[in-house]
């Protein structure tokens, strides 16, 4: 039967057995009813009549089994037997029947849902409550939260509340956890009811039992919520007995383990650092604790263990699954965002190992690098050059692909390593890669042009002539057509920020308040594979981020709507005119474009600096410190060099025109002249603006005269 | 609250299969299998959801224990319910495999029908249980020589009989029948749990200690038990007593049942122990190990003429020359286009293979007592072999266990019962230390 086989033709014998003597026997008819009950509704009715009976037996084991039986048939028209036997069920002696018909109740009314609520068996229960035996107890709060539902479950006020917690001594583990769940529903009037409920609680934050000490502390965090110092205190607390629970012996409990863990972590990253050596990986652990504890790792970095860390992510580097091994990697790469260095030798030496997997995780891991810190380019490229196993994979390619388009010129083979994938377009399939070969093509065709020219005239025809994809074929005749537009053209469309420009140059994820997800500790939302937290999302995006502002500065993305979205969303709050630079999304050149032809100069000066003599790149760098993000620069030996910049400030943003060698001024000659436009105008925005940029030229000017 | 509970075996085999609110099909469990074996590997499979239906599941005894849920309960309380569900069927079956659940079905769903009512957990404590629990387990004992050797010759008491037998823990709590029922024993088991990392200078990187106090319990009355820990037992850094080897952890708990009140002065635990398994205390002692680590590993790594790859392992095991390892394995990964393995090992009954799923040499050793070397030499064929892939040599792994050993150094001064059964109880003290996990950088 419990194989899954259809025996509900024998019901009528098993009726028959029921009238026995022999419990083990009862049991089990008892267990066949229940599952066929609502197959033959009709022959069931039949044993009623012996149910019933044993109801009223002397024995209080088969009184309880008798009418827990009962109510678990599940079938139209049974109500009306059972109310009675639940009825006089609560008020039997034995506590074993007592729970049963408390559960009954509860039964009963889910079998008929659309009905009133019976007030005097709500009350009943309600007085139960009070009953000596604490499941009993327990089964009313859990049997009222059932009926009650509509109305918003059981009622939790104050003598009820002070009730349950001066019983919580005597409940069992099970049902400590169920009431302090429920407790959530309670607040305290006041502070001192609170702090004397929590000084009550105190005891079971540091209990052995991992669900009663996960429920106290959601508890204590709820309860708390005003009151943060009280919280942390209670985070550090339970940390004791959560660490006990990561290296429990129970797989599925330590996974439970790691992922609240993690959710402590984003509030309070400091408290666990020194415990980092817990969440070391063993090789016994299957792989999804294992890359639990890389996630937890990496959030646990400091200058301290650093070290340590790396040494140990390293040695899981090698590990015979291969998707253990490049999360290690991937792993090493978010910590590179703070301490590059360390990293970059890690992950150059992973390269000499030449295993296909590897090398396609590094790949991708420099790129994601490069595209956080661009003050990692040059050893990355380095690297790179070093390395002469190309990944096989799609993602690797495509990092790699990418990597040479946008440092093609730091990169002395790129032009021969493009070749290759050049000679072996007919058997790539994927088309993602194609479009990245096509781009990377173009863009290292612009710095490096005598050596590609070739390459990328093959590549185009190969592409426009003979590939079936569409989307690669209308990439290749736009690249086509754009380049017949001129190259200075093609560049001003084509190059676009090589690094995040919203990043600076120390990443710390800020620490969020508990209060974020203090809701969902305890639950399993936290345990599936999507409740895993904001802290991953970096990695993954980083492609994404690559790909987006490409396509945004070919005019496909969604660049624009924010350009549109932007500037009015602060307005609300801008009564705080906080007038500080930020950076934004980055515009693209083609919004950027028709906003300074739409707008009017708000505000023009002669700036008393003259053009710093540093290649572009560092000035980029430069201004990306103080939040000011370039769009593009003339070359260096232009008669007329020009560059335009934008940042945010105060809810506006600030487009500007930076000049030197304009014609119709002679007189400041040499220096820069300043045109900004501004959507909606703020002039104290302008002059902030002004002031900062002034510094920043300065700055530069100073340090290289 | 809890939906459905049922447990597969590893094939998908429905073995029990119970549902407790009617809200969720049948169909649930064969939903449930085909999710849970179309996993990729760095899915976490603990949680899963179909629809409004929460699987939550863990593995034991090579089978599946589900519990489906519509709610968002708290997965720590149903991940313990499902492991508690595994212990009391281990306790009431004596063993836990699919073939004890199978014969047993009748007796287990006893259990769940009484330990969970309407998705709400009722009461899980064998004290209560065990009244309700009218089925007598039906024991698979498989064949073996072992019970053979156990026989005296022609009666008479050999050495053998006066020592716990392994399987001497693994029956039944419940038996009705006095032929095996005679017995009252109990046997208190002090389980380590090591996890080391040494790093390739032969520093001592990490060292923790996770350890309990167990207490399996055959006696059908309910007597007060003391258990005496050693007295200079100290939890925490402050508190150091006396001179001496301090046996010292950092953090320690206990079951709710333990009396604490001669605790503080006397390392005393009071306890009434129930019928089946308990953990009557938990520690753990992160960092600072008393004793050297049990294995130091000095490996050489060279590339031999040709495609040759030497490995040298010389193994030192530190216990106290009285102590033996046992199982002692170790794993040495080698490179992934490594083909064939050519061996010396120093004694016959060691041996050594290349496992080529693994990429990694196995080399296991059944018997490795305290203070002895010893040295193994492994010559591996590796085409290709550059000096990177020396790299991939490494980290070596070890698993073991260790009798009568505890790391901590925690000892059972004594173990008495009150009131005492005159010559009916037995009473057994076990140590056993296990690896976690050994790992040594090279």
């Amino acid at each position: 039967m419990t194989q899954g086989l259809d025996v509900s033709s024998l019901f009528m014998e098993m009726v028959k057995a029921s009238a026995t003597v022999d419990i083990v026997q009862k049991k089990l008819v008892y267990l066949y009813m229940v599952t066929y009950a609502g197959h033959k509704p009709d022959l069931a009715l039949l044993a009623i009549n012996t149910l019933r009976k044993d109801c009223a037996d002397p024995n209080p084991m088969v009184r309880g089994l008798a009418l827990r039986n009962m109510c678990n048939l599940r079938m139209p028209g049974i109500t009306e037997y059972i109310q009675q036997p639940i009825l006089s069920g609560l008020r039997d002696k034995a506590s074993y029947v007592r729970r049963v018909a408390v559960l009954g109740c509860a039964k009963m009314h889910s079998l008929q849902p659309n009905t009133e609520i019976d007030p005097s068996v709500v009350n009943e229960l309600y007085a139960l409550l009070r009953d000596p035996d604490p499941v009993v107890m327990v089964n009313c709060l859990r049997a009222l939260e059932e009926i009650l539902r509509d109305e918003g479950g059981v009622v939790i006020n104050k003598p009820i509340a002070h009730h349950l917690l001066n019983r919580l001594k005597d409940l069992d583990s099970w049902a400590q956890s169920e009431v302090l769940r429920l407790l959530l529903r309670y607040c305290p009037r006041s502070d001192d009811e609170l702090f004397d409920i929590l000084s009550l609680l105190d005891g079971f934050l540091s209990s052995a039992h991992a669900p009663v000490m996960a429920a106290t502390l959601r508890l204590f965090l709820h309860l708390a919520a005003a009151h943060p110092a009280v919280q942390a205190d209670a985070l550090s607390r339970a940390r004791g007995p959560l660490l006990a629970v990561c290296g429990s012996a129970s797989r599925e409990l330590r996974f439970a383990g790691l992922s609240h863990v993690q959710q402590v972590l984003r509030s309070q990253p400091a408290q666990y650092c020194s415990h980092y050596k817990r969440f070391f990986c063993s090789y016994s652990e299957p792989g999804y604790i294992r890359l639990r504890k890389m996630e937890i790792l990496v959030e646990l970095v400091n200058d301290e263990n650093v070290v340590l860390i790396l040494e140990e992510l390293k040695s899981y580097c090698t590990d015979v699954s291969t998707d253990l091994a490049q999360a290690a990697i991937a792993a090493i790469g978010r910590i590179g965002r703070t301490y590059t260095e360390k990293c970059l030798d890690i992950l150059t030496g992973l390269l000499a190992l030449k295993q296909e997997h590897i090398t396609s995780a590094v790949v991708q891991t420099f790129r994601d690098l490069v595209w956080f810190c661009p003050q990692s380019t040059g050893p990355v490229c380095k690297a790179v050059e070093g390395c002469d196993e190309t990944p096989q994979d799609d993602e690797g390619k495509q990092a790699l692909l990418w990597l040479l388009g946008a440092h093609g010129e730091l990169i002395s083979s790129a032009p021969y390593l493009l070749e290759g994938f050049i000679d072996g377009l007919k058997v790539e399939i994927s088309s993602a890669v194609k479009m990245e070969l096509l781009t990377s093509t173009l863009k290292l065709f612009l710095s490096r042009p005598a050596e590609t020219q070739d390459m990328l005239g093959r590549l185009l025809h190969y592409c426009i002539e003979d590939e079936a994809d569409m989307n690669v074929r209308d990439r290749a005749g736009l690249y086509y057509r754009l380049l017949q537009s001129g190259p200075d053209r093609t560049r001003q469309i084509l190059l676009g920020p090589n690094s995040d420009p919203s990043m600076t140059v120390l990443t710390g994820r800020p620490e969020e308040p508990v209060s974020v997800w203090a809701s969902s500790f305890n639950t399993l939302g936290s345990l599936c594979g999507t409740g895993a937290g904001p802290e991953n999302l970096p990695a993954e995006d980083s492609a994404h981020q690559v790909h987006a502002a490409e396509e945004a500065e070919l005019g496909f993305g969604p660049a624009e709507q924010n350009l549109n979205t932007e500037p009015e969303e602060p307005l609300s709050d801008a009564a705080a005119a906080e007038l500080d630079l930020t950076a934004g999304p980055p515009i693209s050149h083609e919004a950027f474009e028709r906003l300074w032809l739409d707008l009017q100069v708000v505000h023009q000066q002669v700036l008393e600096v003259r053009r710093p003599p540093e290649p572009p790149e560092t000035l980029q760098a430069a201004f990306l410190l103080v939040k000011i993000q370039t769009l593009a620069f003339s070359r260096a030996d232009a008669a007329l060099w020009k560059a335009y910049v934008y940042s945010r400030a105060g809810g506006t943003l600030l487009l500007a025109e930076l000049l030197q060698g304009a014609p119709e001024e002679p007189e400041s000659e040499g220096m820069l002249l300043v045109s900004i436009k501004q959507q909606p105008e703020n002039q104290s925005a302008v002059r902030n603006f002004i002031s900062v940029l002034k510094r920043v030229l300065q700055t530069l000017s100073s340090n290289t005269s | 609250m809890i939906s459905q509970v049922f447990i597969l075996s590893s094939k998908g085999d429905h073995l029990i299969y119970k549902d407790y609110r009617g809200e969720a099909d049948k169909d649930a469990v064969s939903i449930f299998y085909e999710m849970v074996t179309a996993l990729s590997g760095d899915q976490p499979p603990v949680v899963m959801s179909h629809k409004d239906l929460n699987f939550i599941h863990v593995r034991q005894g090579g089978l599946y224990w589900v519990a489906s849920t519509k709610t968002d309960a708290s997965p720590f309380t149903i991940i313990e319910f499902l492991n508690r569900l595994a212990a009391l069927t281990k306790d009431y079956c004596g063993s836990l495999c699919e073939k004890s659940v199978r014969m047993n079905f009748a007796l287990i769903y006893e259990l769940l029908d009484e330990m969970v009512d309407y998705g709400y957990i009722q009461t899980t404590s064998t004290d209560i249980l065990k009244n309700f629990i009218q089925t007598e387990a039906v024991t698979s004992k498989p064949f073996s020589l072992f019970d053979l050797s156990n026989v005296g010759l022609f009666g008479a008491e050999t050495q053998q009989s006066k020592v716990a037998p392994s399987a001497a823990a693994t029956r039944p709590i419940m038996s009705h029948r006095s032929e095996q029922g005679g017995k009252n024993e109990i046997f208190v088991d002090v389980v380590e749990r090591i996890s080391v990392v040494i790093g390739s200078n032969g520093v001592l990187m990490k060292a923790d200690v996770e350890g309990e106090i167990r207490v399996k319990c055959y006696l059908p009355t309910c007597s007060e038990m003391r258990i005496g820990l050693n007295e200079e037992f100290s939890i925490g850094k402050s508190q150091l007593r006396g001179y001496g080897m301090a046996v010292r952890v950092d953090e320690c708990s206990f079951h709710q049942a333990v009396k604490l009140d001669e605790f503080d002065t006397y390392r005393i635990l009071k306890v009434c122990p129930s019928q089946g398994e308990q953990t009557l205390m938990q520690y753990q002692l992160s960092d600072e190990l008393p004793c050297a680590p049990p294995f130091r590993l000095f490996p050489t790594v060279e590339k031999d003429y040709g495609n040759r790859l030497l490995i040298f392992l010389k193994l030192r095991c530190d216990l106290p020359p009285k102590s033996t390892a046992l199982n002692v394995s170790v794993t040495v990964p080698v490179p992934k286009s490594s083909l064939s393995l050519s061996q010396e090992l120093s004694s016959p009954d060691q041996t050594a293979d290349l496992q080529l799923k693994n990429k990694a040499i196995l080399w296991s050793i059944p018997r490795f007592p305290g203070g002895a070397q010893l040295s193994a030499l492994f010559k591996v064929e590796v085409p290709g072999l550059s000096s990177a892939s020396l790299l991939e040599v490494g980290p070596v792994s070890m698993s073991f266990e260790l009798p009568k050993h505890t790391c901590t150094g925690l000892q059972i001064r004594f173990l008495r019962l009150s009131p005492t059964h005159p010559g009916l109880s037995q009473r057994w003290v076990r140590y056993v230390t296990h690896s976690d996990s050994y790992t040594i950088r090279i």
